[in-house]
């Protein structure tokens, strides 16, 4: 039923959100887009309420979760994000690299916290996520720039994993 | 209004540049996860591109577009990754 | 209102010409990569948010919705962006591995001693 709910209302959020033109409601709507919004997100939500939600988990619909998430994206992940490309900018330019795979073991034992942190891996400083262990969740990745063989969590991607534990486990 | 409407045009243009740099690539690549990376730059070439000259002509249609075409390069570029996988695979 | 938006627009075109020409410099798939995802995720962000500033900006100033439409679609197409380029980037790279392409110079491969498969 959660997942029926959740499903209608962001189809009907996405729907309001692509066919805003003018009309009645706040200006940007009239009444019959409103009223197929309604009819198309039921079939919608009826058809594909499984599909959201497959492991019955529902810790991430709460609000403060996204707001945490919102304050990672403007905050720590901007940042980091010009910090790699002004790197990646230096290596075009001078062409010095230093290319490896390496292993780290986060510790994470969601499937979202996972795709959070391999996403930020791949768009900061000089890492890119290759492949997963799915048995114990070991990430592998491409370091462009090995400085040591053994690396900590910390040389690799900072602060990220307590960000991915906080936000989505 | 009409300087503004410059202002889009240069970058768009610069952009079709960059997808012709990014297009030696694909047709030299040595191997064939060399042109899948050309083909994915390029996608996302054309999406900010189109972007770019829906905000010069005026037009949203264009990036109603644009939506479309960058969810579908999405895809097109997970099922080439899935093909090259499975073909190393079975060889 | 015009230096804005053309300091964003230079920030985003730098950017973008920098992962085309990475892509050409760089020796193999992987650093290819490197150049390509990050370089162009960056440069379209600051290319689209340039187009979602000029939309606000228009919207407030002339009062027609079809400024405000334009920043709101934007703003859909720079979520896809943003979530579909790494997920393209990592199943790339994997299927790159598997199918036993090796990074060039490198001076440690993990992945390959401990082969999943």
């Amino acid at each position: 039923m959660v997942s029926f709910i959740v499903t209608f209302l962001l189809s009907f959020v996405a729907y309001l959100f692509l066919t805003a033109s003018q009309g009645e409601i706040l200006g940007l709507w009239s009444n019959y887009e409103i009223i197929a919004a309604l009819i198309i997100s039921l079939i919608v939500a009826a058809m594909a309420s499984r599909v959201l939600f497959q492991k019955k988990s529902y810790h991430l619909l709460n609000p403060l979760r996204w707001v945490i998430f919102l304050g990672y994206l403007v905050g720590p992940f901007f940042f980091a994000m010009a910090k790699a490309n002004i790197d990646v900018a230096y290596r075009v330019i001078t062409g010095k690299i230093n290319p490896g795979i390496v292993k780290i073991s986060p510790n994470l034992k969601n499937d979202a916290a996972i795709t959070l942190l391999a996403n930020s891996i791949t768009l900061t400083p000089g890492t890119l996520s290759v492949d997963i262990d799915e048995k114990n969740n070991d990430l592998y990745i491409h370091w462009i720039n090995v400085t040591n063989l053994k690396p900590t969590i910390e040389d690799i991607c900072g602060s990220f994993p307590i960000w991915a534990r906080r936000i989505a486990e | 209004m009409n300087q503004l409407l410059n202002i889009f045009l240069v970058p768009g243009v610069l952009l079709i540049l960059f997808m012709l740099i990014s297009l030696f690539r694909l047709i030299a690549g040595p191997t064939v996860p060399d042109r899948v990376v050309a083909l994915d730059t390029i996608n996302t070439l054309v999406v900010a591109g189109m972007i770019l000259f829906g905000a010069a002509f005026e037009e949203v249609i264009y990036i109603d577009v644009a939506i479309v075409y960058a969810l579908l390069s999405y895809i097109a570029t997970l099922y080439i990754a899935k093909y090259i996988e499975r073909r190393a695979k079975n060889r | 209102m015009t230096v804005l938006l053309v300091i964003l627009l230079s920030i985003g075109i730098f950017f973008n010409g920098l992962g085309s020409i990475g892509l050409m410099r760089f020796p193999d798939v992987y650093t290819r990569l490197h150049a390509a995802t990050k370089c162009t995720t960056f440069g379209s962000i600051f290319t689209s948010l340039s187009v979602i500033v000029f939309g606000f900006y228009l919207w407030g100033a002339s009062g027609d919705s079809k400024y405000g439409v334009l920043a709101l679609h934007t703003i859909v197409a720079l979520i896809c962006i943003i979530i579909t380029n790494p997920t393209g980037a990592h199943a790339i790279a994997r299927a790159a591995h598997r199918s036993g392409v090796m990074p060039k110079q490198a001076v440690i491969d993990e992945l390959k001693e401990a082969n999943l498969k």
